[in-house]
């Protein structure tokens, strides 16, 4: 039996494009394990230095000052005693090629009291750029050890996991570096008031409008608040200035101090980050290698995605088909458990995992990108065009991912720093047309919209394929605006930020970012979508009519006793057809579209749409196979879509009319532009934002969006047709 | 002059960074304080927001943001 041992807590934090994550990974292996912390959007990974000591990855970040509850994380982490489950020792990961703005926050951490260890990152990189760092000096100048690191290559891994090892236990020293007195004394009286810890009380007094200042009015009784103002005023005065620009010059004035004596610089050569930024952040060139990089993406991942997923899928049909075979024969076949093997825990099982090309192609990209440094280059050149919607260049890569899928679009919304812009984004990601809306255009668009050419070049299917997707943009940016002026108002988040030096992608960080979003989705997603798929299953199933199975049976002893060969084969399709088709209509969610045709009405769509839309909830391209089953032609009849068309357009209501014209067409068409018909996007939401509020809210907007946008749009193209 | 007026490859020291919140904290955190040395590098096709080069690091800054930089020389 294993004794007990003592787990030690060592948590990890640094700024953006440190190398840190590549640190973790390094450090952990395999080990890691992702999850959230409650109630806010920031995710948790954790992982073994080695047994007995477990590491925390903190999230990137320049400062301690903290703006929101994500933010705060960090601080509170921090700020938690090892008796409390808090870490033991913080290592800091620094950029050894930009080391006073990198030692920055290491002074913050230096306040909270817990002992620390420097890992200065990417050692290499600053010796080619021809900073030499003595680490020994540096070492004495902060008081804490120092390790020379270089992640990429495992180079100091292994004396910082003996320093690390070697300062567990030992008390942090006093902090080097000492606060203009005026802010001290505001702080101590806060600090006693509040009942805080003096490095909260500080923060409050600086950050304006932060997540302390508000800890102190929540706790500090009645006019906290005007007391904290009393104090900033009082200590704005004696130092005759805003205080962050009072922290800003204690911080860099005794960092300019540490750093003089301990890094020395020779001349290098003109680097190639500013060689390839010449061309790459360029306003022609860097613009034209934006399109090619987006424009590979996109072909790549229509050139292998595709081809998987339909792998994929008819494997899944294979297998269906396989038990449908192996219960050919049995008392089972055609009946219940069959249904539910093969279009519930089959198709269910297929859904999900149908997503995983795309997911992993896409994150292949982003991957390399976000490591070589092109990421934020990225955003640099397409801020100002985001700009108007509210948001920044940060949202162009999940924005632009989503037009292939809205999955991995909502999953790289974490590249953005700002809650407010990622949640922004995550909201509007799914408007903006994904692959899956594809086979629904182009069956609508064939059956209805008629192949002419519009002013003898245009052709109007092709029109028309391309307004359903400017009508998610077009929907999407005032979206966005709104949004950002309601539900998230706040000022606007800084948009200022570093344009890493550029560096060969890490294989290894690339293949796990892509691994961990594959199994986050399979995982943690697959589940919840799997268990919906069986459930739209049952309400399609039940209650099964024995009615209108009983009538099959006697279609078929007739057709038996009358053909045979290839006519009887033929009769028996059309047969299990019908049934299926009939016991779709009788099923629950047959009734559901019943009951809800006056709510369809006014969009022009008899009951029959309306319940495919209604089965469809769990991913929208399913539409298209049930509106297959309702029409009597079995599920899937081959790749070819033309006889579903046909048979659309041939499609007449009770009293005669056709089921479908071109603006009920029109209208549907919109509907699926606009609505959230996809399970996975909602329990994607759900999994980035860590609460179900998100996910609903984004249903709810985006269904009643793609309900006015079908109503309008139906209405006003029977005015023109 | 204001850091937002500076062409291509033009600078100085920084003399002073105004503006107010969370956008100065920003500003001052990433290093941009008094008397450190600022150069514009270019500009993005869109004419915002603007490449700097501060130390060794190489800063992206919105037009807006820059024109609370104050630099002289």
């Amino acid at each position: 039996m294993k004794t007990a041992t003592l787990t030690r807590r060592v948590a990890v934090i640094g700024n953006p494009n440190t190398g840190k994550s590549t640190l973790f990974n390094a450090l952990t292996g395999l080990s890691q394990r992702v999850g959230n912390y409650p109630g806010v959007t920031v995710e948790k990974k954790t992982g073994a230095l080695d047994e007995g000591t477990q590491l925390v990855d903190l999230p990137g970040t320049y400062s301690l000052a903290a703006y929101s509850p994500d933010e705060m994380i960090a601080v509170s982490t921090l700020l938690t005693g090892p008796e409390q489950d808090g870490p033991d020792l913080v290592v800091v990961v620094v950029d050894a090629g930009n080391l006073e703005r990198n030692l920055y926050l290491a002074t913050q951490v230096f306040e909270t009291g817990r002992p620390v260890v420097i890992a200065l990152n990417m050692v290499d990189a600053a010796e080619r750029a021809g900073i030499t760092i003595d680490t020994e000096a540096l070492s004495r100048a902060l008081g804490v050890p120092v390790v020379p690191t270089v992640a990429r290559s495992g180079q100091g891994l292994d004396a910082l996991r003996a320093r690390v090892h070697e300062t567990l236990g030992r008390p942090a020293p006093a902090p080097p570096c000492r606060w203009p007195e005026p802010i001290e004394r505001e702080a101590g009286a806060l600090a006693a008031r509040a009942g805080l810890p003096p490095f909260l009380a500080r923060r409050a007094l600086v950050d304006r409008g932060g997540a302390a200042e508000a800890l102190v009015a929540a706790q500090g009784g009645p006019d906290a608040a005007g007391a904290l103002a009393q104090a900033r005023a009082r200590a704005e005065t004696a130092l005759a200035g805003p205080l962050p620009a009072a922290e800003a010059r204690m911080r860099y004035g005794w960092l300019a101090q540490v750093t003089a004596g301990c890094v020395t610089r020779r001349p290098a050569g003109r680097s190639w980050t500013d060689r390839l930024d010449a061309v790459l952040t360029h306003r022609a060139l860097g613009s034209l290698v934006l399109v090619g990089v987006m424009s590979a993406m996109f072909l790549s991942v229509f050139q292998w995605a595709a081809p998987l997923m339909d792998l994929i899928e008819r494997g899944f049909q294979g297998v269906g088909d396989l038990v449908t075979r192996t219960l050919s024969g049995t008392p089972f076949q055609g009946g219940l458990l069959e249904s539910l093997l093969v279009n519930g825990v089959v198709a269910g099982v297929g859904g999900v995992l149908v997503f995983l090309p795309q997911i992993a192609i896409l994150f292949l990209f982003i991957a390399l990108r976000e490591d070589c440094g092109y990421l934020a280059r990225a955003a640099f050149l397409m801020d100002r065009l985001l700009r108007f919607s509210g948001l920044s260049g940060h949202s162009f890569i999940p924005m632009l991912s989503s037009f292939a899928c809205a999955v991995p679009g909502i999953m790289a919304a974490r590249t953005i720093g700002d809650r407010k812009s990622r949640l922004t984004t995550i909201l509007i990601t799914p408007l903006l047309s994904c692959s899956a809306r594809i086979p629904i255009y182009a069956l609508l668009i064939a059956a209805f919209v008629p192949a002419t050419m519009i002013a003898g070049f245009l052709p109007l299917q092709g029109l028309v394929f391309a307004a359903m997707y400017f009508v998610g943009i077009a929907v999407a940016i005032p979206v966005a605006w709104v949004v950002q002026r309601t539900l998230l108002r706040g000022p606007p988040a800084p948009f200022v930020m570093e344009l890493p030096p550029y560096q060969w992608p890490s294989p290894r960080t690339v293949a796990l970012r892509v691994l961990d979003r594959c199994r986050a989705f399979v995982v943690r997603a697959g589940t919840l979508i799997f268990a919906f798929s069986i459930l739209i299953w049952a309400l399609g199933t039940f209650p099964r009519s024995e009615e209108a199975r009983a009538e099959a049976r006697v279609e078929r002893q007739r057709a038996a006793a009358t053909l045979s060969g290839e006519a009887l084969r033929q009769r028996e399709r059309e047969i299990a057809n019908q049934e299926a088709g009939e016991l779709l209509r009788r099923s629950a969610l047959g009734r559901m579209g019943r009951a809800l045709e006056p709510a369809f009405a006014p969009l022009g769509w008899d009951w029959r749409i309306g319940m495919a839309t209604l089965a469809s909830f769990p991913a929208r391209e399913v539409v298209v196979s049930t509106l297959r089953v309702i029409y009597d032609l079995g599920e899937a009849e081959g790749d070819d879509e033309r006889d579903l068309a046909a048979t659309l357009a041939a499609a007449r209501r009770p009293d005669g009319r056709p089921a479908f014209d071109l603006a009920v067409a029109l209208s549907l068409l919109v509907f699926f532009a606009l609505c959230c018909q996809c399970f996975s996007t909602l329990v994607t939401i759900k999994r980035e934002t860590n609460s179900w509020r998100w996910p609903v809210f984004t249903f709810a907007y985006m269904t009643a969006l793609a309900y006015a946008g079908a109503l309008a749009t139906r209405h006003v193209a029977a005015l023109w047709l | 002059m204001k850091l937002s007026d500076c062409r291509p490859g033009q600078g100085g020291t920084i003399e002073s960074v105004g503006g107010a919140g969370r956008t100065l904290q920003r500003l001052l955190e990433l290093g941009i304080v008094e008397g450190r040395a600022v150069r514009v590098i270019r500009v993005a096709p869109l004419g915002d927001p603007m490449e700097v080069r501060l130390g060794d690091a190489l800063l992206s800054l919105r037009r807006s943001e820059a024109e609370a930089v104050e630099v002289s020389g």
